[in-house]
């Protein structure tokens, strides 16, 4: 199972990657893209937007369904990834540089509240069955 | 449900050791996809795909009035077939005209006809047609044919792989048209399919199967996924029962007027209920015209009123999301109507469909 250890991840299936500045880049895990399928379709959350914990702020849609993609703690939305609407096949070569959006957090110490891979990894086996 | 209450096909152990990856398909363990759906797809409009339908179940009716009993059961009329192996695709109504199942039935001789129903149907048919075997007091014996194993072989190099496949097999299946089948011994096959493509629908007994989809993948067909599945045959504009029709449903207003029967003076069950309704929607083609992917349920705006959505998806060959929808009549193709997707209203076109026939894009 592709789970970096570097990352941080969220039981609805978003890891997370905190930067040195303090910013978050989030992205569906590679775990999240498998269930899915092949992508088709992908809109990214509106710069600028402030989001609250859970927040549904981005669709990915396969051939197979449509799901949300959820903020991961509050905050406001920094960037979006333009290339990944154009090529949403991109999530399904490389869910972890496939990212959607970065966010500044509300908070910074709400990033203490994510699983890390080790605790990603157990909640997905245990969907698993 | 867990794992072990779901039903098995045959080739069930062939799908793991292939990879696929196996969901919950109305009770039935089956594969969505064995890696790319869109893959898949392509494979199938462009060389040759294996499916396992054999979670449909083919059921034989035998007897000396089983022609009359179909012509009274079904919306197609029977008598449309007077060779042998001729198949005839059909609506099964209840008395409201509501859809019990679209079915495929062969006709094989005076005492044999074989119907393949529907998976998720395939209970309450069997239920429905002993109760009117009885009512019409028709003496036929009907079954199930669980032993039997189907393979579906699709794409322009199906007939080319199931020779392959079956040495042999060329002497008949060569000289098969379309929807036409021949049986030999408990081997079945029929130029039928749900993709829009040449191919063939084979049974087998359910011992065999497992070995005819190794010769047939090493005759150059690769295993398709439900998932593809559904793309291609909504590219071809065929019906899935239980999202375009069911039986709240009239044949005459989910893009069956075709299959149902008005011209001989038969009396079948629903056909009174057809002959009293008032018809005021009809389904019809959408092609997206805006970024998104159309979805079953979505309510679609027209200028004569609301409809909404039966079945809908991304089109692998035209690279665009298409829907078959429920609309208002009076709405003609080319017209632009509007589609609720989440908290947008987008553009989409309506078109005539089937949308890809033989690997070729048939809209505008």
């Amino acid at each position: 199972m592709n789970i970096p250890a570097d990352l941080k991840y969220t039981p609805s299936h978003e890891w997370v990657r905190v930067e040195a500045d303090g910013t978050l880049t989030v992205g569906i895990t590679h775990h999240a893209q498998d269930l899915l399928g092949d992508m088709v379709f992908i809109e990214t959350p509106a710069t600028g937007r402030t989001l609250a914990k859970g927040e549904e702020c981005a669709v990915v849609e396969s051939v197979k369904a449509a799901s949300d993609v959820y903020a991961p703690v509050a905050g406001e939305v920094i960037a979006a990834n333009a290339e990944v609407e154009a090529s949403p096949e991109s999530v399904n070569k490389d869910a972890y540089s496939a990212w959607m959006f970065k966010l500044k957090p509300a908070n910074a110490a709400d990033v203490a509240g994510l699983l890390d891979a080790t605790a990603y990894q157990k909640l997905v086996e245990s969907e698993a069955h | 449900m867990t794992d072990q209450a779901l039903k098995q096909t045959p080739l069930n152990a062939t799908h793991r050791e292939l990879g696929a990856k196996m969901v919950d398909f109305g009770g039935w363990d089956m594969p969505v996809n064995y890696g790319s759906q869109i893959e898949e797809h392509h494979t199938v409009r462009a060389g040759c795909g294996l499916f396992d339908v054999s979670h449909m179940l083919p059921l034989d009716i035998r007897g000396a009035n089983v022609r009359a009993f179909l012509r009274r059961l079904m919306a197609n009329n029977v008598d449309k077939l007077q060779v042998s192996g001729k198949a005839l695709y059909s609506c099964m109504l209840n008395e409201a005209g509501g859809v019990i199942d679209d079915l495929i039935i062969y006709f094989m001789d005076e005492s044999w006809f074989r119907l393949v129903v529907n998976a998720g149907t395939a209970e309450k048919d069997l239920a429905w047609m002993e109760k009117m075997n009885a009512e019409w007091d028709m003496g036929l014996t009907l079954t199930p044919r669980r032993d039997l194993a189907m393979i579906a072989i699709q794409g322009p190099n199906a007939a080319q792989a199931l020779n392959e496949a079956l040495p042999g097999v060329d002497s008949i299946a060569a000289n098969l048209k379309p929807f036409n089948a021949a049986a030999m011994g408990e081997m079945f096959i029929a130029r039928t399919g749900y993709t829009g493509e040449d191919g063939f629908e084979v049974m087998v007994l359910a011992k065999s199967a497992p070995f005819f989809w190794k010769a047939l993948m090493e005759a150059g067909g690769k295993p398709i996924g439900l998932g593809a599945r559904d793309t291609l045959r909504l590219e071809a504009g065929m019906n899935l029962y239980g999202q375009d029709m069911d039986e709240t449903t009239s044949p005459l207003e989910s893009g069956l007027a075709w299959t149902v029967d008005m011209k001989a003076e038969r009396d079948f069950v629903g056909r009174k209920a057809l002959e009293s309704s008032e018809i005021t929607q009809q389904l019809a083609g959408l092609v997206l015209l805006d970024k998104g992917v159309l979805r079953s349920h979505q309510k679609v705006i027209t200028k004569h009123g609301e409809g909404e959505i039966t079945s809908g998806t991304f089109s692998p060959t035209l690279q665009q999301s298409i829907a078959l929808a429920r609309i208002p009549l009076g709405i003609a193709p080319g017209e632009i109507v509007e589609v609720e997707i989440r908290d947008k209203k987008l553009k989409a076109k309506v078109v005539k469909y089937p949308f890809v026939r033989n690997g070729k894009v048939l809209i505008a």
